[in-house]
């Protein structure tokens, strides 16, 4: 890397003669690491899900979570440092309070990841902080209906219909582009991202994992919550069976 | 300047609630056989102006807890919107833990008690009724801080009018049907003996399935008693 | 031990996305001296090994109540472990004052994580250099967690830190699908012979190491030393001079503690 040994890379206020900062572009290194992350706009909400690695048997399902509630019609999926992101997630749940005790109502999706973004930003500014080492995809619904965001280590935040991060984030996003969102329910998205989660996975080089995922649709009540189990369980049987139907071609 | 105002320093300039506005009157809740029933009207008081006739004074907090409340009417929202936070953080965290009654009590008993050591109190007499894990809980918290759990418990008026009654007639295990009519009878005497009490009231019910909250319906009254035709007779220096 | 330009400073990353900094606090964990925690569905066990400096010294405490309902078994930087142990028994204390009920455990974890967290963002902080095993018992269960110094917590059935832990891991690993269902006893049974793991061969005796339990009707408290040998002693840990080999030769080649997986 030209970057190394430059010494325009040691600190996160330090440009580069071409512009760059690269404290940050080692940040999204961190992401690109980690287990794949991905959210999809359905016509009727917002599905997220996380290929969480799995680093010791002796570790117990359910535990260490990647998708976290941040207010009541919210929630946001992280990859990255999990440690990061826990900060992130705390720092959201309380914009979101905080604009719900002043305006009355539950904060606009919009608003709260302009204000993330904000946060996430503002780690990229002082020599001494670092900035964030994870990704966040955050997802919601209000009264302009289901909403997804992602905003990365420098801050950025854009509006999406489908978003991926992490090590598969390539094959994911090639994946997501194939299905139909518009005319997709959540009850149908779930299962399209456990298929790709499943397909994205590398077998061979990663350990084991497991597959997180949480919804904010009609069907929850427009509340972020975890896909219930059977749900959860019918479409990790119908991505294994598609991955083997793939394998047999 | 005496050397107590100058302990006291700016504080002198600010003002606290000094009295409320607009009040409840009574609230009263009983433990039955399923669970906790309480009961409470629906008037809002301006000073000795009876002014609102649709005013809500229960209403369940998370799963487990219903809270009633009599006093200020206002201060009983601010109360509900902290207790909607503090359950919102709850629920967020989604592990299997939740707070239950004796939880919320609690967490009311410390905020009244360290608003009235400010000076400040919330102007609130609160019943707290909940089920969880089988258990029944039934407590009060006074605008001082004063708590306690009891069988019955009743606020203001209800002290002094409905509990004489609740002693005598409460016992254990009550039927829903047993339960009303009491409630309802100390809602009568409260009815016709409060000047602040209107007969436009809700009965509440927790229950492990969850709270369910009546329709306000009124009571029947019969306003004949000879007492009642000539209230200062026998009773000499009245007016 | 000096790798390059980007491992002085919490808040430097390298251009591999790690923090070195962070993963050389996760390295003062394993020279800590062992500390092990397993559980079944209604008991936590922990234990630990207790080495003094010196003939002349005694050894330092590694397990802590931190309330009825909670404690910790640390490795690394005790003086860290401590400052922690005390926040985690102040926060239980408020939760308590506040709800008059325990604090759920993994709700005390995260906050711990989240603590540990910030120590990795600002650069006039260290990470803290200690692991913690907490154990706990609320309205979900019983429950075991590690703490990391890079802020990270994980649940385990099972799970062991500080030196030569790995020795103790593969005992645990190849019996922890049966600790679900096991006895109080059982569990101090694996916890002792966990311990042993990590002794390479050393005698183990009531001296060198220290077992707390915590369960249901059962606070957490630490084991006196007479239980702990009369227990050794009907287990039969019997001194065997073999030394573990195969542990010794995994402590060798240490895989990287993962600062995030």
């Amino acid at each position: 890397m030209a970057s190394i040994g430059t010494g325009y890379d040691l600190s996160v206020t330090t440009f580069s003669p071409d512009g760059r900062v690269f404290q940050i572009e080692y940040a999204s290194k961190a992401v690109d690491n980690s287990g794949t992350v991905i959210g999809i706009k359905c016509k009727d909400g917002i599905v997220m899900g996380v290929e969480k690695l799995i680093a010791s048997k002796m570790m117990l399902p359910g535990s260490n979570r990647r998708i976290h509630a941040v207010d009541r019609h919210s929630g946001m999926a992280v990859a990255g440092l999990a440690a990061d992101g826990r900060q992130i997630v705390a720092r959201t749940k309380s914009e979101a309070t905080n604009y719900e005790r002043t305006y009355g109502e539950p904060i606009p999706v919009k608003e709260l990841a302009d204000r993330v973004a904000s946060y996430v930003h503002l780690c990229t500014l002082y020599w001494w902080l670092r900035p964030f080492g994870c990704g966040v995809i955050l997802g919601g619904y209000d009264r302009d209906g289901p909403q997804l965001y992602m905003v990365e280590p420098s801050g950025v935040s854009y509006r999406y219909f489908g978003a991926a991060i992490g090590k598969g984030r390539q094959a994911a996003k090639t994946e997501i582009e194939k299905l139909n969102l518009s005319e997709m329910t959540c009850r149908q998205g779930v299962v399209e991202v456990a298929k790709i989660i499943y397909g994205v996975h590398d077998e061979a080089k990663d350990k084991a994992f497991e597959l997180e995922m949480s919804w904010v649709c009609d069907e929850s009540n427009r509340l972020h919550q975890k896909v219930p189990d059977e749900l959860l369980e019918g479409a990790k049987a119908a991505a294994k069976a598609a991955l083997e139907e793939m394998d047999a071609d | 300047m005496t050397s107590v105002e100058g302990l006291l320093g700016c504080e002198q300039d600010s003002q606290r609630t000094l009295s409320p506005y607009v009040t409840g009157t009574s609230v009263i809740g009983i433990k039955y056989k399923d669970g906790i029933l309480m009961t409470a009207d629906m008037g809002g008081s301006y000073g000795s102006t009876l002014r609102y006739k649709s005013v809500e004074r229960m209403k369940s907090i998370g799963k487990h807890s219903l809270l009633g409340a009599s006093g200020e009417i206002s201060d009983f929202q601010e109360i509900l919107r902290y207790l909607d936070e503090l359950i919102k953080y709850d629920n967020m965290w989604d592990d299997g833990n939740s707070f239950g009654p004796k939880e919320i009590h609690n967490y009311l008993t410390r905020i009244m008690y360290n608003r009235r050591n400010k000076f400040d109190p919330l102007w609130n007499s609160l019943v707290l009724g909940g089920v969880k894990n089988g258990q029944k809980y039934l407590g009060t918290v006074s605008m001082i801080g004063v708590h306690f759990e009891d069988n019955h418990v009743a606020t203001g008026f209800g002290n002094h009018l409905a509990r004489p009654i609740l002693r005598d007639e409460w016992k254990e295990d009550l039927s829903y049907e047993e339960a009303v009519k009491l409630l309802e009878k100390c809602m009568r005497v409260l009815l016709y003996r409060d000047r602040s009490a209107i007969n436009k009231l809700q009965v509440a019910k927790i229950t492990e399935e969850g709270v369910t909250i009546s329709q306000p319906y009124s009571l029947k009254t019969f306003w004949g008693f000879n007492a009642f035709q000539n209230p200062s007779k026998g009773a000499e220096g009245t007016w | 031990m000096f790798r390059n330009q980007y491992d002085t400073d919490v808040t430097t990353w390298s251009p591999q996305g790690r923090l070195f900094q962070v993963e050389y606090a996760m390295e003062a964990v394993k020279q800590g001296s062992a500390a092990i925690g397993l559980r079944s569905k209604t008991y936590i066990v922990l234990a630990s090994v207790n080495k003094a400096n010196s003939e002349l010294s005694s050894h330092q405490k590694k397990i802590f109540k931190v309330d009825d309902h909670i404690g910790v078994a640390i490795a690394g930087l005790t003086a860290d472990g401590r400052v922690l142990s005390r926040y985690l028994r102040s926060e239980c204390i408020n939760y308590s004052f506040t709800y008059e009920s325990p604090l759920p455990v993994g709700r005390l974890v995260v906050q711990l994580a989240d603590k540990a967290q910030v120590c990795t963002q600002r650069s006039w902080k260290r990470p803290y250099g200690v692991g913690l095993l907490v154990a706990g018992l609320d309205e979900s269960g019983a429950h075991l967690y590690y703490n990391c110094p890079s802020g990270n917590y994980f649940e385990y059935q099972a799970f062991a830190i500080g030196s030569r832990s790995q020795a103790a891991k593969t005992y645990l690993e190849r019996k922890f699908e049966s600790f679900m269902d096991s006895s109080r006893e059982d569990l101090i049974k694996h916890a002792l012979f966990a311990i042993k793991e990590t002794l390479q061969g050393e005698k183990l005796t009531s001296s060198i190491c220290t077992v707390a339990v915590v369960g249901v009707e059962e606070p957490f408290h630490i084991l006196d030393q007479k239980t702990i040998q009369e227990l050794i002693e009907s287990f039969e840990i019997r001194e065997e001079e073999v030394a573990d080999e195969g542990a010794a030769m995994q402590e060798q080649s240490p895989e990287p503690a993962p600062m995030d997986i």
